[in-house]
C-alpha cells in the first residue's frame, strides 16, 4: 500500500495515498462527531484549512472532497461563529438598503478577494459582496446559489462579514420578491381547494389492484 | 483530457462511436412483465439470504435486512437502569427529533398551528440541516401543470411502488403537493423557472408527466436552507449534536418526549413533551448488503429502533432503494449520488461496448436491476458487460456529453453544477467524457406505519419523512422524497400541535425499553448488541485494534 504522512492538527500519521482528508482522519483513528455531515460536498460541515510543505499559502477546502497530499498540515474548522440578525421576510423590501441595514459590515469590504480564494465551491465571493453593496439582489442570489455555508470565507474575511447569512437572505428575497410566481401553481392550488379532482381521487383510492394496473398501463406518457 | 486509464479509454471510444445513432433513436420502455422478471433476477431485495424475520416486537415475523434486524434485535444503548428520567430538564409542548427537512417543516407548522416557538424544541444528531434532505439533487414532484393532475401523479406513485403503497397516504401527498410548492415560493425558494414564472419541469424515472421541479441540482440544499432560515426567523430552538437515544413513555401508554445524549460531553438530557415528532431520516449508513451509500453520516435508522421499542409497527422495510447511478470512479467519489436529472436530461446508460441496454428512466429499482444484470458475470446469469476500474469496481457508462449535445452548450454546467464541480475536481470533464456509475444504497422505502396525519397509532408519537413508511410502498420515485417530507412534515406538525393542546403527559419512564429488553432476553437474543448505533464505524482497523478506554 502506498502510504503518505499527514499531520492532523500537527501530529503525524501514516495513511494510504488517495484518501480524502475526511477518510484519512478516520483511518488514523478519529471518530468524527464534528466536522462531518453529508460526506458528499453539500452540507459544508467539514471546512478544513491546510498547508503544504515548502508553501506559504493557507489553503481552504472541504475535507470530504479533498484528497490528502504528502506532508499536508490539516486543521478542521467545524463551526463558524456568525451573526444572523433577526428578520422576517414579509417585512423586508428586496434592495440594497435592506442588506446594509441588517449587515452594515458589508460596507467594510476592502475588496482583498481573500474570500474568493478561500471558497471550496470556487464561487466569486467578493463579486457577490460588491453586488450586495450595489443592491443587486438578483445577482447576489445567482452568484451564491451553489454556496454550502461552510464559513471558510467568513473566517478569512478582514471585514468580518458573515457571508452565508447575507447570501441566504438575498436568495430568499430574490425567490420571494424578484422572481415572478408560477401562475399554474396558483391555479392548481385553487382547483384542488375547489374540489376539482376530488371525484377522480375518491375513485382511485377504492380501485382494486387489477383496475389500477389497467389504468397505469393506459397512461399517456408525455414526450 | 481526463484521468481514465488506457483500458477504459478504449471503451470510451466505443461510446463515442455509437453516439450518433443513439442520439437519433430512443430506447423502448419495458413492460410491467419485463420489469418484474428483471427485478426478480437481479434486484438485491430478491436475495432471500439478505434478510430475516423479526423475532420480537409489533412487526414480529416481518422480513427485514439483517443489518436492520441486528439493530431492532438489540438492547438499549442507554441502560434504562442507569439514569433517572423522572425529572425533566426541559418541559415543552413539542419535541421534534431530527433537524432535517421533515423535522423542520413539522416545527414550523406546529408553530403556525398555535404552539409558541419557545414551547418547541428540535433535537438533532449533527447540525440543523445535516440530513439526506440537504443532499437531494434532482427535484421535487408536484402535479401543477395544466396537462397534469393529482390523479395522474397518484397513478405514477402507485405504479412505481408496485401497487403496494397506502392509498390514503399517496392521496394526501399528491393533493397537498401544489400547495407546498406555493408555500416554498412564498418563503423564497429559488425554483428553476422561465422568465414569466412558469416552472421548468422535466421527467423523472417512472413519471408520465414532466412534473420534476428543480433548483439546479441543489434542489434539496435550496429547500432545506430556506426552511432552516424560516425556523430561525420564528425563533424555534435547536439542540444540536444531541441525538435521541430512547423515547420516554408514561404509565398511560403515551410517548412523552425523549432522552437526548450530548455527542461531545456524553451528558444525557431528559426532554418531556406533550407531543413528539419522529423525523430521524433513513438507514443508508447501515450499508445493507455491503453497498456504498449516498446518505449523510447520521443515517443510521435510529428512529426505527426507538419507535419499535415503544410499540410502533413497521412496514415495507424489506424494500431497499438502490439508486441506479452512484459514482463508481474515481475511488474518492464511490457511492456518491449522480442525480437522476442527468438521465432526465437525456444521458443514456451504456455497457462496455457502448450499447444502450435499458431505457434511461425506468423506475429506480428496475433501472438498478438492469445495471446489475449488465455488470454481473455470465456464470451468475448476467451479461458481463460492465466496465472494470483499476481498483476492481465495476460500473456502466452514463453518457453525460449527450446533455450538452441535446440541450445546447453550457446546459450541463448550468443545470448540473454540483455534479460538474464534483468531477472536475478529479480532472474528469463530464461534458466531454462519460462517467462510470453503479447502484448505491439511497433510500429507506418503508418505515414506521402512520396515518394520513403522520400519527403512529401511539398516543403522542408522530412520524414524518424517510423514517415513515407506506407512502412509497416498495419503491419510491424520484422527486417524491422531498415532497413526502414537506407533506407529512406539515401534516405531522399540525396534528402534533393539535394533540399537544389537549394532552396531559405523566411522569416520564423508560418502562417500554425495559420491557422490550425482557422480550429480547426471552427470544434468546445475546446481550452484546446495542442500539441505536448513532454513527457508523469508519475508523481504521489498525487504530481500532489498539484503542483502550482510559479516561
Amino acid at each position: 500500500m502506498n502510504e503518505i504522512t499527514v499531520f492532523i492538527m500537527g501530529k503525524g500519521y501514516r495513511v494510504p495515498a488517495g484518501l480524502t482528508i475526511m477518510k484519512a482522519m478516520e483511518y488514523a483513528g478519529y471518530l468524527l462527531n464534528r466536522g462531518c455531515g453529508c460526506r458528499g460536498g453539500y452540507c459544508g460541515a467539514c471546512a478544513t484549512v491546510y498547508r503544504l510543505p515548502g508553501d506559504y499559502k493557507l489553503y481552504a477546502d472541504l475535507a470530504c472532497q479533498t484528497p490528502v497530499q504528502d506532508g499536508m498540515y490539516i486543521a478542521q474548522l467545524p463551526f463558524t461563529p456568525a451573526e444572523r440578525p433577526a428578520y422576517a421576510l414579509e417585512n423586508l423590501t428586496p434592495d440594497g438598503a435592506t442588506l446594509l441595514a441588517l449587515f452594515p459590515e458589508l460596507a467594510r469590504c476592502v475588496a482583498c478577494n481573500t474570500c474568493t480564494k478561500a471558497c471550496p465551491q470556487k464561487l466569486e465571493v467578493m463579486d457577490a459582496v460588491q453586488s450586495s453593496l450595489r443592491g443587486d439582489i438578483r445577482q447576489v442570489a445567482e452568484f451564491t446559489f451553489d454556496c454550502v455555508s461552510c464559513g471558510l470565507c467568513t473566517m478569512r474575511c478582514p471585514a468580518e462579514i458573515s457571508h452565508h447569512h447575507v447570501w441566504q437572505l438575498s436568495r430568499r428575497l430574490n425567490g420571494a420578491y424578484l422572481t415572478p410566481r408560477a401562475e399554474h401553481v396558483k391555479t392548481r392550488v385553487e382547483e384542488i381547494a375547489a374540489g376539482k379532482f376530488k371525484g377522480e381521487l375518491d375513485k382511485l383510492v377504492t380501485m382494486t389492484k387489477d383496475e389500477l394496473v389497467a389504468a397505469y398501463k393506459a397512461r399517456q406518457i408525455e414526450a | 483530457m481526463g484521468t481514465y486509464p488506457r483500458e477504459i479509454q478504449e471503451s470510451i471510444e466505443r461510446v463515442e462511436a455509437t453516439r450518433p445513432a443513439r442520439l437519433a433513436n430512443k430506447p423502448a420502455r419495458l413492460t410491467l412483465q419485463e420489469q418484474e422478471t428483471l427485478l426478480k433476477g437481479f434486484h438485491p431485495d430478491y436475495r432471500a439470504e439478505g434478510k430475516r424475520k423479526l423475532k420480537v416486537g409489533a412487526s414480529w415475523g416481518e422480513p427485514v435486512p439483517h443489518e436492520l434486524a441486528d439493530l431492532l434485535e438489540a438492547y438499549p444503548l442507554l441502560d434504562p437502569g442507569s439514569v433517572d428520567v423522572s425529572k425533566p430538564d426541559h418541559d415543552v409542548d413539542l419535541l421534534v427529533i431530527g433537524g432535517g427537512g421533515a423535522g423542520t417543516v413539522a416545527a414550523i407548522w406546529a408553530h403556525r398551528s398555535g404552539i409558541p416557538a419557545e414551547r418547541i424544541v428540535i433535537a438533532t444528531k449533527l447540525r440543523h440541516g445535516d440530513s439526506n434532505s440537504i443532499m437531494a439533487q434532482g427535484g421535487i414532484q408536484a402535479a401543477d401543470k395544466p396537462h397534469d393532475s393529482p390523479a395522474i401523479h397518484y397513478l405514477d406513485v402507485l405504479g412505481g411502488g408496485h401497487f403496494t403503497n397506502d392509498p390514503k397516504l399517496v392521496r394526501a401527498m399528491v393533493e397537498d403537493a401544489p400547495e407546498l410548492i406555493r408555500w416554498h415560493e412564498d418563503l423564497g425558494v429559488m425554483y428553476d423557472k422561465a422568465p414569466d414564472g412558469t416552472m421548468s419541469t422535466i421527467h423523472g424515472g417512472g413519471t408520465s408527466r414532466k412534473r420534476m421541479h428543480s433548483a439546479k441540482d441543489y434542489t434539496g440544499l435550496e429547500i432545506m436552507r430556506v426552511l432552516r432560515d424560516e425556523a430561525r426567523t420564528q425563533g424555534i430552538a435547536t439542540i444540536e449534536f444531541s441525538p435521541a437515544v430512547e423515547l420516554l413513555t408514561d404509565g398511560q401508554g403515551q410517548v412523552v418526549g425523549a432522552v437526548l445524549w450530548n455527542l461531545e460531553t456524553s451528558e444525557y438530557t431528559v426532554v418531556r413533551a406533550k407531543a413528539t415528532v419522529l423525523a430521524t431520516g433513513g438507514w443508508g449508513r447501515l450499508h445493507i448488503q455491503g453497498f456504498p451509500t449516498t446518505n449523510h453520516y447520521g443515517a443510521t435508522a435510529d428512529g426505527l429502533v426507538l419507535a419499535y421499542r415503544a410499540g410502533a409497527k413497521l412496514r415495507d422495510l424489506d424494500a431497499v432503494q438502490y439508486h441506479p447511478t452512484g459514482a463508481a470512479y474515481p475511488d474518492q467519489l464511490v457511492g456518491l449520488l449522480i442525480t437522476e436529472k442527468v438521465r432526465g436530461m437525456d444521458a443514456q446508460p451504456l455497457n462496455r461496448m457502448g450499447e444502450v441496454f435499458v431505457h434511461p428512466l425506468e423506475p429506480r429499482d428496475v433501472e438498478s436491476a438492469a445495471f446489475i444484470r449488465e455488470c454481473a458475470l455470465p456464470e451468475k446469469g448476467g451479461r458481463g458487460l460492465g466496465v472494470v476500474t483499476p481498483t476492481g469496481m465495476v460500473g456502466v457508462w452514463l453518457d453525460t456529453p449527450m446533455v450538452d449535445m441535446i440541450h445546447g452548450p453550457g446546459a450541463f454546467e448550468r443545470a448540473l453544477s454540483s455534479i460538474y464541480r464534483m468531477y472536475v475536481r478529479f480532472d474528469i470533464n463530464p461534458t466531454k467524457e462519460p462517467i462510470l456509475v453503479y447502484p448505491t444504497l439511497h433510500y429507506q422505502n418503508g418505515g414506521v406505519v402512520i396515518d394520513e396525519h403522520g400519527w403512529t397509532g401511539i398516543p403522542g408519537l408522530y412520524a414524518a419523512g424517510e423514517v415513515e413508511g407506506g407512502v412509497h410502498g416498495k419503491n419510491r420515485l424520484m422527486g417524491n422524497s422531498l415532497l413526502d417530507y414537506n407533506v407529512f412534515g406539515r401534516r405531522a406538525g399540525i396534528a402534533a400541535a393539535g394533540w399537544a393542546k389537549k394532552a396531559s403527559p405523566g411522569t416520564p419512564t423508560l418502562t417500554h425499553a425495559r420491557r422490550y429488553a425482557e422480550q429480547l432476553k426471552s427470544a434468546g437474543v445475546a446481550p452484546e448488541r446495542k442500539a441505536p448505533i448513532l454513527l457508523p464505524e469508519y475508523r481504521g482497523e489498525k487504530a481500532l485494534s489498539r484503542m483502550v478506554d482510559l479516561l
